[in-house]
């Protein structure tokens, strides 16, 4: 609970400031913090990948980002009222939909009764894998995760091409800007 | 006392859904691109709370198995986000490389003063 109110505090934090560092160094704090709740929530697996990935890929990409152009949001054109009306509604609503949803921590609820405790029942005498998570990510879903990899592969092609071309092509652009500038001076 | 179990046993979700509801005003509100981004983050990670608050079980372990453990949190849910977790770290790799190919071509990673110089743009051929 308290972990989850320090969170909600860096949102806010993450929404006013202006300052793109501060806000990159407070997502990793954020990530970080999430990935504590993760780990109270049993999710260990999870919160290892949340450390790793958000607490640190995330921030180096996004360090990364802020290098190649700039550190500094500039002031809002609109007002925010709007903005704030939408979330605000929606916010309503959402918590309106909570009274639906099983309690915290109960073990009976459908969330828990279903597919899940087959898995835990089940995925020892079928895979020999201690680790429930990892069997049904490699063995049950593994179709899943082979997605999952080239979703990554993709993207992992579609930043180098984006990357590539934009420097093949300013070169290119400065030497054609080049010869131009030399038939100017010949002429 | 009824009170104060309703407010424990929605606080995760209600959690959830303040940040789910702050990516949400940063998308529509903010112009900047990077920004925009971290927004889209925000919203990704409340959705990863959304998934793992139901899965746990009070007095469950972690789902790994052990002859002198009886009860154990749901593994469903774990393996979703792992999965989701991968991908959203792509799309955000996707995303600021975008940002910076415009960046490149535009002088700017603010969304309004790039649409005025595309305007401007078209307005000129």
């Amino acid at each position: 609970m308290v972990l989850l109110t320090l969170i909600a505090a860096i949102t806010v934090g993450i929404i006013r400031l202006k300052n793109l560092f501060a806000v990159v160094v407070l997502f990793s704090a954020y990530s970080f913090l999430m990935a504590s709740v993760m780990l109270v929530l049993d999710a260990v697996d999870v919160a290892l990948t949340e450390a790793a990935v958000g607490a640190g890929i995330s921030t180096v990409l996004l360090l990364g980002a802020l290098y190649l152009t700039k550190s500094e949001e500039a002031p809002a054109r609109f007002s925010s009222l709007v903005p704030l009306l939408v979330a605000g509604g929606t916010a309503v609503i959402l918590v309106w939909g909570t009274w639906g949803l099983p309690d915290f921590g109960s073990a009976t609820s459908p969330v828990n009764t279903g597919v899940g405790s087959e898995y835990i029942a089940r995925s020892y005498e079928e895979t020999h894998i201690p680790n429930v998570v990892t069997a049904v990510l490699a063995s049950y879903r593994g179709f899943d995760t082979l997605g999952e990899v080239t979703v990554v592969f993709t993207a992992a092609i579609g930043v180098m091409m984006l990357l590539n071309r934009g420097r093949g092509k300013g070169e290119t652009q400065g030497e054609a800007d080049g010869v131009g500038g030399g038939e100017n001076g010949e002429g | 006392m009824e009170l104060i179990s309703a407010i424990v046993e929605h606080y995760n979700y209600w959690a959830v859904i303040f940040l789910m509801v702050g990516g949400l005003y940063i998308v529509v509100a903010k112009s900047n691109m990077i920004k925009t981004l971290i927004g889209m983050a925000l919203f990704q990670t409340s959705v990863y709370l959304l998934y793992l608050s139901p899965g746990k079980v009070l007095g469950g372990t972690p789902p790994i198995l052990d002859k002198a453990i009886k009860t154990y949190s749901n593994p469903l849910p774990h393996v979703l986000i792992l999965t989701a977790i991968v991908v959203g770290v792509a799309t955000l790799a996707m995303g600021l490389a975008l940002i910076v190919r415009i960046n490149e071509a535009y002088g700017s990673i603010e969304e309004d003063e790039v649409i005025d110089l595309v305007d401007r743009e078209d307005a000129a051929e």
